[in-house]
């Protein structure tokens, strides 16, 4: 049963996304704009852009946290999705470009294009798009993550190809000869599904979509890794060649969950795009994907909840810093890497669950010390 | 009638001058050009521009410009400059009295222009001459062929008589049936002799030539010109490849060190290199307040500086952070990359965030020329330097004390501290090594790139790349992943465009990754777990 396998936490995390479902909504929709209850619309598609940053570190947290695979590419998953929503957003401008094209979008216009490239025919469904949403980061994912895999790259090794990845996509992306609007990207988005991406309400369902995406991947993530799939998973980060040794075929663990997890982080990026209206190769800039993986080695790594909640925390503290001192924000976001990599390994939650002697998390996050020890010098 | 008779005083004096001519050469031509019959003026212009006399570029010159005065009285001729008139036998000033303007025509000023470019031929100048018999090659004027046959019985100088054969040959070709079958032979040999594009035109001009032979000799020399062409674009491209591939080395030895021998992801490394380019900025902006003259000097100044700037940085990192995290190289990449994003944000807050402006040295500037390949100095000192760098790390790991017990850390940590090494201090200075390296490569690179606080940005994915393509822990893996990568880079740029040429790059290593994980110089071993 899958209600049995949420834990506390888990609980309290959906508690929480449940009640910002109701509350942000009605006081955004109810209270008028001078009251002191009154959230803002913009600050809607704030919170929600910061719940697509949450499912993004989510899908992180579940290679990392449970199978000990760092992608520092995750960005790229992201990204695509982006794009894919982007791309569908772009066709739904029709005739209302500012060249009055119906069929090809401004940018292509503006570049000569004589007809649509044969990759954006089907984005003017919106199933198709939703489709590509999951499809080209998974594909992606699968593809990369076989060859990789199966080929037993790991570690530190992995993460720089992962890298390596994301910074050859953003080249690819900048180009314009890829069809796909260069550096300046996708954006001057008019309708999603025929309402009005500016409007009050399209915001508030936005958000609320996010929301509830971020329930749905919380709940899928925390399926696998509670199953005995999630099992084997957490064997392999911690022993993979014992693993091995058992019997297991732990490249086809490591495969799918890497999948599962580009997937989650592509449906971030579709979720993120209509909300900030914009989707720019900067989004694939290597130093986006780290930034990631902060959100969950501040929240706790190994604990899903607490990579959401890291998401949510580092990006409300950018928003303020880059807001009241702009010179500040690098040097707290570096201090951050420095401080909770050496003083909070386990991140908020799991040294949370450590003071408050509470049970511990499930989940451990503990590497045995001769397993570490293993692990050096690679 | 009066035509008639002007004809028949022409023909008669053209007879009369012409042992005059033979006798005293430029005196005869300047008795033709005071006249007023067009025939007469130009078989003078042609007679003036073999004479080599030195006034015959000014006459010529004054008559294009229809500055040129004669008396028909005495056939004195004058130059008008000014106002005044001066005499061109005597150098005197005259009266304006009785001269009459010598006439010019289309024709005319056409023979003038030919014949002015053939003055140049026989210049007492080398310059002129070569550039006159360049321009004869590029315009293939036939009606050249006379003078360039008098100036090649009188030239001395080797490359100028190169230049005019290669003019003549040119001339001749471009005369359709103008000279016997050898002689085109021979002048096909000339042409392709010369080897460059202008020569490949010429000859593929020829594939209507009447002599089969002349085609056949003509179709050779294209495919031969084509086959050193294409050879010399590869010899280029080698060139340009090996000079990339020197800086993707220095920026990629430092990370050799502390990613290959130790194993520590330092993704602050960029920011070493960051450092050693602000180090040479810094101190060129001393000399220049201080000490202007020393400007040559200061790339060897900021080089040691460079190295112990990066370096103590390199050790206070170590010391501080990456210390704690050994034996757990994610958390440590993790680390590193804040550290970078805070060193880079320091410098963007003392320099500033746009480029600074660091200068070239005298020695690093300007190219030469070596088999027709065009080498920039700054370019080879960056390539040599690369490879003083490479041997004079190989040299300390290899044959100091300080090598030996780097290495043996490394290797047995436990069995190199019970036999007495400090393993932390070496752990400590071999950080620092790797670190001021990357400083050193920074003041190389301060000569080639933007000296910017994302100047590190740009090399790290390539330094790791470079890294784990060659190899960890070998640095003779570094030097050859380096140089290919930079060579197949150059390589690929004229298929596929620099910026998908180097994505294509990063897929190959993607790809080579999974087939080789350990790089391309794998350390030998049977560790399950490396």
């Amino acid at each position: 049963m899958l209600l049995s396998r949420i834990d506390k936490p888990g609980w309290i995390f959906l508690g929480i996304l449940a009640l910002a479902c109701l509350v942000v909504p009605a006081l955004n929709l109810l209270t008028a704009p001078g009251s002191a209850f009154h959230v803002p619309t913009y600050a809607v598609s704030l919170m929600g852009k910061y719940l697509a940053y949450a499912i993004l570190a989510l899908s992180l947290d579940l290679v990392w946290g449970y199978c000990g695979i760092l992608s520092l590419g995750h960005g790229a998953f992201f990204a695509l999705g982006g794009y894919a929503m982007g791309m569908y957003l772009m066709r739904q401008i029709g005739p209302r470009g500012v060249y009055g094209n119906p069929i090809l979008p401004d940018f292509m216009v503006f570049l000569n294009y004589k007809s649509l490239p044969w990759y954006w025919h089907g984005f003017d469904l919106f199933p198709f798009a939703a489709v590509m949403v999951l499809l080209v980061p998974g594909i992606l994912a699968f593809v990369f993550g076989w060859l990789a895999f199966r080929s037993r790259v790991t570690g530190v090794y992995l993460s720089i190809i992962t890298q390596a990845m994301t910074f050859a996509l953003m080249l690819a992306f900048f180009r314009n000869d890829m069809g796909l609007g260069g550096n300046n990207g996708l954006t001057d988005f008019k309708d999603i599904l025929g309402f009005n991406v500016q409007a009050q309400g399209t915001r508030v369902v936005l958000f609320v979509l996010t929301a509830l995406a971020l329930g749905l991947a919380y709940l899928v993530a925390r399926f696998m890794t509670t199953s005995a799939f999630g099992k084997v998973l957490i064997a392999i980060r911690d022993a993979e060649s014992r693993t091995r040794f058992l019997g297991y075929r732990t490249a086809h663990f490591k495969v799918l969950a890497f999948t599962v997890s580009a997937m989650m982080a592509g449906v971030a990026g579709a979720l993120y795009v209509p909300q900030v209206g914009i989707i720019n190769p900067s989004e694939f800039a290597p130093a986006n994907s780290i930034e990631a993986v902060i959100w969950v080695a501040v929240g706790g790594r190994g604990t899903l909840v607490g990579a959401a909640l890291g998401a949510v925390l580092v990006n409300y503290a950018k928003t303020l810093l880059t807001g009241a001192m702009p010179d500040a924000w690098l040097f707290a976001l570096g201090a951050l890497f420095v401080v909770v990599t050496l003083f909070l390994p386990k991140g908020i939650l799991g040294t949370l669950a450590e003071r408050l002697g509470a049970r511990r998390p499930k989940v451990s996050t503990d590497i045995p010390p001769a397993l570490a020890e293993e692990g050096r010098g690679s | 009638m009066r035509r008639c008779l002007v004809l028949l005083l022409v023909a008669w004096y053209a007879v009369w001058a012409l042992p005059a001519a033979a006798q005293t050469g430029s005196d005869a031509a300047y008795a033709r050009l005071a006249s007023d019959s067009y025939a007469d003026i130009e078989a003078g212009i042609a007679a003036l521009a073999t004479s080599g006399d030195p006034k015959a570029g000014p006459v010529l010159r004054a008559l294009i410009d229809n500055r040129l005065f004669y008396r028909p009285d005495d056939k004195a001729l004058a130059v008008k400059d000014g106002a005044a008139l001066t005499d061109l036998r005597t150098g005197a000033a005259v009266s304006p009295d009785g001269f009459k303007p010598v006439r010019v025509n289309n024709r005319l000023r056409r023979a003038i222009d030919a014949s002015l470019g053939t003055l140049n031929l026989l210049a007492p100048d080398t310059a002129t001459r070569r550039s006159a018999a360049d321009a004869v090659f590029k315009a293939r004027d036939a009606a050249a062929l006379p003078a360039l046959d008098t100036a090649l019985a009188r030239e001395s100088d080797v490359g100028v008589k190169r230049s005019m054969q290669e003019a003549r040959a040119a001339a001749l070709l471009a005369k359709p049936g103008g000279a016997s079958e050898i002689d085109r032979l021979a002048a096909v040999d000339t042409i392709q002799a010369r080897g460059d594009s202008e020569a490949l035109a010429i000859l593929r001009g020829l594939a209507n030539d009447p002599a089969q032979s002349v085609r056949d000799a003509a179709a050779r020399g294209v495919s031969g010109i084509e086959t050193r062409q294409a050879l010399m674009a590869n010899v280029q491209n080698a060139w340009y490849g090996i000079s990339l591939g020197s800086v993707l080395l220095l920026a990629a030895i430092g990370l050799a060190i502390t990613f290959g021998v130790m194993g520590i992801i330092n993704m602050a490394h960029g920011e070493m290199v960051m450092l050693g380019a602000y180090t040479t900025y810094l101190v060129q902006e001393l000399i220049r307040q201080k000490a202007p003259g020393l400007f040559d000097w200061s790339l060897p100044i900021a080089i040691p500086l460079a190295f112990l700037t990066a370096g103590a940085v390199g050790i206070l990192i170590e010391r501080t952070v990456i210390r704690h995290l050994y034996g757990r190289p994610l958390e440590t990449l993790l680390a590193t990359w804040g550290i970078s994003l805070i060193l880079q944000q320091a410098v963007r807050s003392v320099f500033g965030p746009t480029n600074r402006e660091v200068g070239a040295p005298s020695y690093m500037s300007g190219a030469f020329d070596l088999f027709g390949l065009s080498i920039t100095w700054g370019r080879l000192w960056i390539v040599v330097f690369a490879l003083a760098v490479f041997v004079a790390l190989n040299l300390t790991l290899k044959a100091t004390s300080f090598g030996l017990k780097t290495r043996a850390v490394t290797q047995n940590r436990r069995m190199a501290a019970a036999m007495g090494i400090r393993t932390p201090w070496i752990d400590a200075f071999t950080f620092g090594l790797g670190s001021g390296i990357a400083g050193v490569a920074g003041v190389a690179l301060s000569q080639i790139d933007n000296v910017s606080p994302n100047l590190g940005q740009g090399y790290i994915i390539d330094s790791f790349l470079v890294v784990v393509f060659g190899g960890v822990g070998n640095l003779w893996g570094t030097l050859v992943a380096a140089l290919t990568l930079g060579v197949a880079n150059k390589f690929l740029e004229p298929y596929a465009g620099a910026v998908l040429g180097k994505i294509l790059l990063l897929v190959f290593i993607i790809l080579f990754i999974q087939k080789r994980p350990r790089g391309l110089f794998a350390l030998k071993g049977r560790a399950v777990e490396a």
